[in-house]
């Protein structure tokens, strides 16, 4: 059961979004959906770090297969995952500091963001090879950025709107999370 | 009742209900909406988060003198990882079933903010009984939300409840609250229904109703 690397890409992108077809990574979908200028560096900063992460987790798996040390592929994986969160907190801190102010919170939340520990979970359970790995982590992070940028797009609409005072909020947030859901439901298939 | 006990009570109680970790705080979204398709797989969730939620809180709260400030995140990521990892084989080796209906999310619990929030927000400060008894209070809080969604998706999108057919040949199940976008309209509505409640307990009430109930 070999997938093309397109038809990965297609998937982890559209069919099955990390987002609103898998519920990864809500919590900065929520918390950060609220303005355009933060949402894209945000999916663009958790892509980078789920392509870094992806990859040492492929090499880390190599090894620990090697000695058969399966048990503490979790624990390495989290490891390795704070470790590039630091990285892109340094990188992003020396090159953009008005940014790195602007994501605040969520920059180290990133450590904690299921999506990124959840790429390179799938990519062990499903026995991709480095170029599969490598284009499902793209693949994902690209869609998670698509979503948050979606939905950053729709609540910056609705500030202007007349919502009833008992929905603001997160409900009004989870309702909309639904219907963008809704629509990428259209997509299933796509990827064959 | 003396005060220590209501004191013990009131911790418990928190996480329960005036501070849900689903419902008020809206933490740990994603295996929230992800596992709850049927009433069976919110409950055995639950109850995996429960466990490595107290002991990890436990242990933490043991080691919180130890602990150089600097690298706690670290220790408390790889504590939680361990109970985590525990679990995972538990569950592989009770059910294999179960293991294959919760998927990559019993290991996805490492990242579940709750457990980080509660190991520093609660754990690190507090003696180990009081941090149990927290951390306790929060998965029971969990599982309640987990329930209350589980059981509300089953019901429309299956007719099922806890694998029991519950309506006649008759009906149609509402297929879409057992897909993903079932998962944010039931929350949604319960949030919905929350706050309706608490707008409706101010207007009975014209006087700060939280705060002075426990006491």
């Amino acid at each position: 059961m070999s997938e093309s690397a397109f038809q990965i890409f297609v998937n982890a992108l559209l069919a099955n979004n990390f987002v609103l077809a898998m519920f990864l990574g809500l919590c900065p979908f929520l918390g950060v959906s609220g303005k355009l200028d933060t949402a894209f560096p945000m999916g663009v900063a958790t892509t980078f770090v789920m392509l870094v992460a992806s990859l040492c987790a492929y090499g880390l798996n190599l090894l620990l297969t090697a000695f058969h040390l399966e048990f503490l592929r979790l624990i390495s994986y989290i490891v390795i995952i704070a470790s590039s969160v630091q990285l892109v907190e340094m990188v992003l801190k020396k090159y953009s500091p008005a940014l790195f102010r602007a994501l605040g919170i969520y920059l180290p939340l990133i450590t904690t963001n299921c999506a990124v520990l959840g790429v390179a979970l799938f990519q062990t359970a499903r026995e991709y090879d480095f170029v599969q790995s490598m284009v499902f982590s793209f693949g994902g992070g690209a869609g998670f950025t698509l979503a948050l940028v979606l939905m950053a797009s729709v609540r910056e609409r609705l500030t202007l709107s007349n919502v009833p005072d008992l929905a603001q909020g997160t409900a009004l947030s989870l309702m909309l999370a639904g219907i963008l859901s809704l629509s990428f439901m259209g997509f299933a298939g796509l990827g064959g | 009742m003396n005060p220590s006990t209501a004191n013990t009570w009131d911790e418990f109680m928190e996480g329960v209900w005036r501070q849900n970790p689903v419902f008020v705080m809206v933490l740990g979204m994603c295996p929230t909406l992800a596992v709850t398709v049927s009433a069976i797989n919110a409950i055995s969730m639950g109850v995996a988060t429960l466990f490595v939620l107290v002991c990890s809180c436990g242990l933490v709260s043991l080691m919180r003198k130890l602990t150089p400030k600097e690298v706690r995140i670290a220790v408390y990521i790889v504590i939680i990882a361990t109970f985590v990892t525990a679990v995972d084989y538990a569950i592989q080796a009770i059910s294999l079933a179960l293991y294959d209906a919760l998927g990559a999310f019993i290991q996805l619990i490492v990242v579940n903010c709750i457990i980080l929030g509660r190991a520093e927000a609660h754990a690190a400060k507090n003696p180990p009984m009081s941090a149990m008894i927290n951390a306790t209070g929060m998965g029971v809080g969990f599982t309640i939300g987990l329930l209350a969604l589980g059981v509300v998706r089953e019901i429309l999108g299956a007719g099922t409840l806890f694998g029991i057919t519950l309506f006649g040949a008759g009906f149609q199940p509402w297929v879409i609250m057992v897909l993903p976008p079932g998962g944010f309209f039931v929350l949604g509505a319960w949030l919905l229904f929350f706050a309706w409640l608490e707008r409706r307990k101010l207007r009975r009430a014209a006087q700060p109703t939280e705060a002075g109930q426990h006491v």
